[in-house]
């Protein structure tokens, strides 16, 4: 189907987000641009929670969620092994089962001109795991 | 709506550019996207490749049959350019690789010399960063001064705020698009190339867009600069021109050094050749010259006249047919508007849509057109943008309009 990037758990993740808006207190934030289009997320780290706040299309904005809902909970050892699994799927639309719902995510493989969209939430991720490690963040890597 | 009430017969025209006969993602490819750069006729096609194979070496070097020939074809376009400009004189005419870098040629001899420190350079809300960062860069290392105009919510520039910008005297450069590449909007160059020079200021107009659309003479809007990129006007990459007035050209030092722009070398000092060739260092796009020239005369035999009727045609019915499109807006509203229409959609970013219309076949633009500070002056951080040419079809405004339905039912 022409249109199955925009399937309705993509729409759903974008429109109502469980994980979105700055927190109050927080570990450290990470930050992530697309320079070419100015679209910008930023991720607020705080142990086993993660926040978001991006900015852009609706692919960034369901990419975002599904990755705190995915990476939520996860030590930052289990977190580097999903992110380089997201990679592996968004470039080559292999689904793995361990993915869970960011396989909806698939797709985008078809559209290598989206595929910054979608990588970037987990840009910032890193970036804000990195911030927090070297502020002596949390310790649950 | 029939074709055939069309000022131009498209569907023969059509029939010039392989490239439209295509299918893309098993649709036919609906190019809505030749204000980023046209698409390209056989006959453009077919010059360069004539070039290459018949008559090329390199040019105002060979005392050779080859080099004469070459030599006479490029020299040749330099005359097209001036027709296509109703210049003065053929010396008028330089080339470049692009708007971008007459800009650029502009910004750094003319603006290094016959700008001082504390002189100030003004362009408006609507540029293309192409026309205002050269500006920025000219103000960081020379001292000159940046000043902005501002645009009405129509899209129009704002007459009380070119006033006020040029209140104190200061201004010495007018530096305007005479199309903007986001909200289709014609500037009045003349009045303004009148009001300019009556407050002691040049003018310098980006073309980039407007030279596709309509007859452009620079005597008659006494331009003191004038630039555009051939890309856009269905010719190759890689080649670009800027115009500007004699005894200004005469005045100016060279851009870049080497081959082609001397009159004499010795290890102590070097002249310069007289303009055009003063600004045309080292060996110049030869075959995109050509190109730009066979572009030219492409363009001049199906009539100025009737591409702007065509497409005063096409852009009154894609206002209308895209504002019936519930939750669309289209940015922008100057009487004097031309192909080159952005829209926004509630609920759906420009890329989604972008993305969405492209399954179905149609290429449209989104982003923020190279003009950010234009954006922020909308209050949007992007737009989709359909833009038009010679060889649009009503039929394809049509068929973008069902891709926004559909687009607007995946997002309601």
């Amino acid at each position: 189907m022409s249109e199955a990037l925009y399937q309705s758990i993509v729409l759903e993740s974008s429109r109502n987000p469980r994980h979105a808006g700055r927190p109050d207190v927080f570990k450290a934030e990470g930050q992530s641009e697309n320079r070419m289009c100015g679209d910008k997320v930023s991720v607020f780290f705080n142990g086993a929670e993660l926040r978001h706040e991006a900015q852009g299309c609706t692919i960034l904005a369901a990419s975002a969620e599904l990755m705190c809902e995915a990476a939520t909970g996860k030590t930052t050892g289990e977190i580097a092994i999903l992110s380089d699994k997201f990679e592996h799927l968004v470039k080559t639309g292999q689904e793995t089962p361990e993915l869970g719902e960011l396989n909806a995510l698939a797709s985008i493989a078809q559209y290598p001109s989206r595929l910054r969209c979608a990588t970037l939430p987990w840009s910032a991720l890193r970036d804000a795991i990195a911030r927090a490690g070297s502020t002596g963040g949390p310790a649950n890597g | 709506m029939s074709t055939t009430l069309l000022p131009l017969d498209v569907h023969a025209i059509r029939r010039d550019f392989p490239i439209l006969s295509q299918k893309v993602h098993g649709k036919p490819f609906v190019f809505l996207d030749s204000g980023a750069s046209a698409q390209k006729p056989k006959q453009v096609i077919e010059a360069m490749r004539f070039v290459m194979e018949e008559q090329y070496a390199n040019v105002h070097r060979g005392l050779h049959y080859m080099s004469e020939k070459a030599s006479d074809a490029y020299e040749n376009v330099r005359d097209k350019v001036a027709e296509l400009l109703n210049a003065g004189s053929r010396e008028e005419i330089v080339f470049t690789r692009n708007a971008t870098e007459s800009i650029n040629l502009v910004a750094y001899t003319w603006g290094r010399t016959a700008l001082k420190p504390g002189d100030a350079v003004a362009v408006s809300e609507m540029e293309h960063h192409a026309n205002l960062v050269p500006w920025q860069m000219l103000r960081d290392a020379h001292g000159t001064e940046l000043r902005i105009i501002k645009i009405t919510d129509s899209g129009e520039l704002d007459w009380d705020s070119l006033e006020q910008v040029f209140a104190d005297g200061k201004v010495k450069l007018l530096a305007l698009t005479h199309m903007s590449n986001v909200l289709g909007t014609y500037t009045p160059v003349e009045r303004l190339a009148k009001f300019a020079h009556e407050h002691g200021a040049k003018i310098l107009l980006d073309g980039s867009q407007a030279i596709v659309h309509r007859a452009v003479d620079v005597q008659a809007i006494d331009a003191d600069f004038y630039v555009f990129s051939g890309h856009k006007l269905y010719g190759p990459t890689g080649i670009g021109v800027l115009y500007a007035k004699a005894e200004i050209l005469d005045s100016m030092p060279p851009f870049m050094g080497g081959g082609d722009m001397i009159a004499s070398v010795s290890y102590q000092k070097s002249t310069w050749a007289k303009p055009p060739h003063r600004f045309e260092a080292g060996t110049p796009a030869i075959i995109e010259t050509i190109g730009l020239g066979a572009a030219i005369d492409y363009v001049r035999a199906i009539g100025f006249e009737n591409i702007a009727a065509h497409e005063q045609h096409l852009t009154e019915h894609a206002l209308s047919t895209l504002s019936g499109i519930e939750g669309l807006r289209i940015l922008g509203a100057a009487q004097d508007r031309g192909g080159v229409i952005s829209f926004v959609m509630k609920d759906a970013h420009a890329h989604d849509i972008a993305t969405l219309l492209d399954r179905q076949g149609i290429a449209v633009r989104a982003g923020h057109h190279c003009a950010e500070p234009l954006m922020g002056r909308l209050g949007v951080t992007s737009t989709a943008r359909a833009t038009f040419g010679l060889y649009t079809l009503p039929e394809e405004i049509d068929a973008l309009a069902t891709g926004l339905e559909r687009v607007r039912k995946i997002f309601a």
